[in-house]
């Protein structure tokens, strides 16, 4: 039950944003002065904004640049995760001592605080706030695998593969990723909500998507001063910021109950 | 209790040298050259003789591991020297706001202990009966909602159709309980649902059966034997949870109006200062820490085998 919702959401999320050229019914940047902070009416579904903006359609182009950033940061998470984790596991001595010193390192600042300082070094923008966010978070990631990784390395199968003159390289693709993919996909399907949330946080901010790009966070951001006037302006934005969101959490949850049970405790 | 204390703090030092290397390394390599900043936010047009003379006022014509040395020599001392923007000493400008940040996230950290604690004992002691399910339905809109949204839900309500609380500002405890609310909810959330959890785990050992065996009234059984126990794993995740108030507070701050350190590290960010950065991120890295530390200290008095077991190791 809980899967189907979830997948069914995601499923609408990830057609809403592929399909957003052909179904939104306007230009999400096109203004039009005269149409300023309209209520809902046939023309436009939801109302504009107070540069004359179709807000349906900013909302729809919001979700493709939403999950487009959750995408990246998966994918980049997931790839330095597994990589460090299993360098670290696999080669032991010196490679893993540091690499584990430096994701306790990055363990020791808050996330958010640690993705604003990446933010201030690489500058801003959509893509350095997907890197800071990515960067700020892959520490958990490698210590999963690594750990993962040891248990295996002593596992008979492997120990087997070893002796039949199997290189790391070989148990690494073989034998660890496999195993650890499962686990991986656990753990990253209940990140994904607070990923989100970061990325419209720091989109809010102002350091995400510049101004005439739509996205959900800078949205509520740039309806700030018409607050009393439009609040559907900010309550929309954040509807959809909550309800994708809640997809992911569904999606989390379902994944977890059914592949892993002892993950349950995980601290986000 | 203090050797347990001195080992924490020996292993914490590495950790905090590596991590000043990188907050070091990320501005010097990062992208541009910072004498180009510097310059542009003393308003000098960058020539070839200003760009120099701004190399070697800030030291960046010495090798890196000298610059390194130095602007660790001075972050021990506090000294993070003097923002490129505001032309004052970092530390002075961090301090002006920092107390505000840390009254919104100490606020909502009482809130997390305050609501997510007991809640999720009333959750877990009434199993499957309407406390839970209720508590259960708000964890998880809890978890999902956006701090900085809530708050502005929380105006609209509160402020705007209400007019019973401050929707802007830092002026009193009233202003306060808005700002506190978004930021704690998520946490306060996870908080409840481990302590749930814990509850419902620590419920089924054989300590628990013995002691109501024994006829113990069921105030004693909950109170020491239940309470007491479980409430180590959700103080593990609080130590955590402090990462997640400061860095929310600091966002909900844009909201409220909040005067906290939110605002001071935007500017570090958009004009690119320096020193500010390295300061704010040292400054919340030093508070996020210390408040870990109390905590670990809280749990191995709660739980001697911790306290005990880490003598091995």
């Amino acid at each position: 039950m809980k899967v189907r919702i979830a997948l069914s959401l995601v499923a609408l999320l990830l057609a809403t944003a592929l399909l957003a050229p052909w179904i939104a019914p306007f230009d999400p940047g096109e203004t039009d002065l005269v149409h300023r902070l309209l209520p809902p009416s046939a023309g436009h579904w939801l109302g504009t904004d107070h540069l004359g903006r179709d807000l349906l359609s900013r909302l729809i182009w919001g979700t493709r640049a939403s999950l487009g950033a959750v995408a990246v940061i998966l994918a980049l998470v997931l790839s330095a995760g597994t990589a460090l984790g299993c360098a670290a596991g696999l080669l032991g001595g010196v490679v893993d001592t540091v690499l584990m010193r430096l994701a306790d390192a990055f363990m020791t600042v808050p996330t958010l605080v640690l993705a604003l300082f990446f933010i201030g070094a690489l500058g801003t923008g959509m893509t350095n706030v997907v890197i800071a966010i990515a960067l700020s978070h892959w520490a958990w990631y490698a210590r999963l695998v690594r750990g993962l990784t040891l248990s295996l390395r002593a596992a008979d199968h492997v120990a087997a593969a070893r002796v039949a003159g199997a290189s790391r390289l070989d148990i690494a693709r073989r034998h660890v990723l496999p195993a650890v993919g499962g686990q991986l996909a656990v753990l990253a399907s209940l990140d994904l909500g607070h990923w989100m949330l970061h990325v419209a946080g720091l989109s809010f901010l102002g350091l995400g998507i510049a101004p005439p790009g739509a996205e959900w966070g800078i949205m509520i951001n740039d309806a700030r001063p018409f607050f009393r006037v439009a609040p559907m302006l900010i309550v929309l934005p954040g509807a959809a910021i909550l309800l994708t969101v809640v997809a992911f959490n569904l999606l989390g949850d379902a994944a977890r109950d059914r592949l892993d049970p002892a993950l349950a405790g995980h601290a986000h | 209790m203090l050797a347990f204390a001195l080992r924490r703090v020996l292993t914490l030092l590495p950790l905090l040298l590596i991590v000043s290397l990188i907050f070091f390394l990320m501005l010097r390599l990062g992208r541009g050259d910072p004498a180009m900043d510097y310059l542009r936010l003393s308003q000098v047009p960058p020539t070839d003789a200003t760009l120099a003379l701004a190399r070697h006022e800030l030291g960046l014509d010495r090798p890196l591991p000298a610059q390194y040395l130095s602007w660790l020599a001075g972050a021990v001392r506090l000294d993070f020297g003097l923002s490129w923007t505001t032309r004052r000493p970092v530390l002075e400008d961090i301090l002006r706001f920092l107390p505000a940040t840390l009254q919104l996230a100490g606020a909502a950290m009482l809130l997390v202990v305050g609501l997510g604690v007991p809640l999720g004992v009333l959750a877990a002691l009434k199993r499957d009966r309407w406390p839970d399910h209720l508590t259960r339905v708000f964890v998880f809109l809890g978890v999902s909602v956006p701090n900085f949204w809530l708050g502005f839900l929380l105006v609209l309500l509160f402020s705007v159709q209400l007019g019973w609380l401050p929707a802007m500002g830092r002026d009193g405890p009233a202003s306060l309980l808005l700002p506190a609310i978004a930021t704690a909810t998520m946490s306060a959330c996870v908080t409840l649902r481990l302590m749930r959890g814990a509850v419902l785990g620590v419920l089924g050992e054989r300590h628990v059966v013995f002691a109501r065996a024994r006829g113990l009234p069921e105030r004693v059984v909950t109170g020491r034997h239940i309470l007491r126990n479980a409430l180590i794993p959700p103080l593990t995740s609080i130590g955590l949870h402090v990462g997640e108030l400061l860095g929310g507070a600091m966002v909900v701050e844009m909201v409220f109006g909040w005067p906290g350190l939110g605002r001071y590290a935007l500017l570090a960010i958009s004009n690119r200062d320096f020193p500010a950065l390295q300061g704010f991120v040292l400054v919340m890295t030093a508070v996020f820490v210390a408040c870990n530390l109390v905590v670990d200290l809280a749990y191995a008095w709660l739980d001697p085998r911790i306290r005990l077991g880490e003598r091995g190791a």
